[in-house]
């Protein structure tokens, strides 16, 4: 088990790694996007009572739900980068910042579409809403502060800071809706218990969700990619690479 | 594992669980703030202040929704089945406000314990249905209820 953790830490091996991994599994996240939200816009039933602006919810939904996870990676990649020093998680919780960052803006904008016609607001500080936007700042605030440093080492360990203080956020947003008045209605989906969304509206749903995190998944890797061969461009493995490729 | 790592292991562990807990405490003393709306048991209670813009949040008293025929004035009451608040508004209300459904008024009281409300936000539910499966659930519903009469 080590041992493969200590694999990770290598950059030619994590680069081939993530390679092939998104060989195969970015045309299956782009074809589950497709899939989940053709399916949610265009055959499943309007709401009852909201009709068809509801259909966001494919968008936002799932843009919101791997907004939150990714935070998750940034903050654990992070501590691993401060444990281990292993640079390769300064990488990933680099890559994984403006990603996040994108997905939380879909969530606050698609949210601001849909509050407009059912709510009757673009926007409306309640604890959701408010603590969603504390996560964009997060996300950005982990951007600039990467690139407020010269070292990378002490960037890295200062980003680490910030995420992992911030992870108080998520389960703020998460249960935001429970702990005070907002808003926002409950969540639909539930773990336990039946959940309160039509299961012909829900696969299609859960189908976007999966989605997104696959796709989330992609742009990380991708990210990541770009990262390594910039870091390791002067490396004999880069520069062989490059000839390869010429 | 490394000691040094294991130190760090922990250092990383307390960061996180004592910011989280600061922040804890500071979102719990300012629970009151973070509250999007006051539920109407809490102004009749008087804990909501007058004259000064305040929200209320509940839901609409079925056939309480009162239209001017000459303005766009609404009356209706706002309840959390424990207290009821009566709400004025000039304006159009969103499209999803309807009597038995959830809405958030923002204004202020008057002396009169009315809200003189200059936005009317509606609130939704959790449920989402195709209409067809709401038409059946209703349906449902009133079968059982004839049944039980």
């Amino acid at each position: 088990m080590w041992t493969l953790f200590h694999k990770f830490g290598s950059p030619p091996w994590l680069y081939r790694l993530s390679g092939s991994i998104l060989r195969w599994l970015l045309p299956i996240s782009l074809l589950a996007l497709a899939m989940g939200v053709g399916w949610g816009l265009l055959f499943t039933a309007p709401d009852f009572r909201q009709g068809n602006s509801y259909r966001i919810i494919y968008i936002h939904v799932p843009a919101a739900v791997v907004a939150l996870a990714g935070y998750y990676v940034m903050a654990i990649a992070g501590g691993i980068s401060l444990i281990w020093k292993m640079k390769m998680a300064d990488v990933a919780m680099h890559a994984a910042a403006p990603v996040g960052a994108a997905l939380t803006f879909i969530a606050l904008l698609t949210g601001a579409v849909w509050g407009k016609p059912t709510w009757g607001t673009w926007w409306v500080w309640d604890a959701r809403i408010t603590s969603m936007l504390i996560l964009l700042f997060l996300y950005l605030g982990v951007m600039a502060l990467y690139e407020a440093f010269d070292n990378k080492a002490a960037a890295a360990r200062a980003c680490a800071i910030l995420s992992l203080v911030g992870t108080v956020n998520i389960p703020i947003i998460y249960k935001s809706v429970d702990w005070w008045y907002s808003l926002h209605q409950p969540a639909s989906i539930k773990f336990t218990g039946e959940s309160t969304i039509d299961p012909s509206m829900l696969y299609p749903l859960l189908l976007s969700i999966i989605a997104f995190y696959a796709l989330f998944t992609c742009c990380l890797l991708a990210n990541m990619r770009a990262e390594i061969l910039q870091r390791e461009r002067r490396t004999g493995w880069v520069q062989r690479l490059a000839s390869e490729n010429h | 594992m490394h000691p040094v790592r294991k130190q760090r292991l922990i250092i990383v562990g307390s960061v996180v669980v004592f910011s989280s807990i600061a922040i804890g405490l500071a979102a719990y003393a300012l629970r009151g703030n973070i509250n999007l709306f006051y539920p109407p048991v809490d102004v009749m209670a008087g804990l909501a202040p007058v004259d000064r813009p305040i929200r209320v949040g509940g839901m609409v008293v079925d056939g309480s929704v009162e239209r001017s025929s000459e303005t766009l004035e609404v009356r209706f009451l706002v309840t959390d089945y424990e207290a009821v608040v009566p709400v004025v508004y000039v304006g159009i209300l969103p499209d999803l406000f309807a009597e038995g459904e959830g809405a958030v008024a923002a204004g202020t009281l008057n002396a009169d314990g009315v809200l003189q409300a200059t936005e009317v936000l509606a609130k939704h539910d959790e449920n989402y249905m195709p209409p067809e499966v709401a038409d059946a659930l209703e349906a449902s519903a009133r079968r059982k209820q004839e049944a039980s009469l």
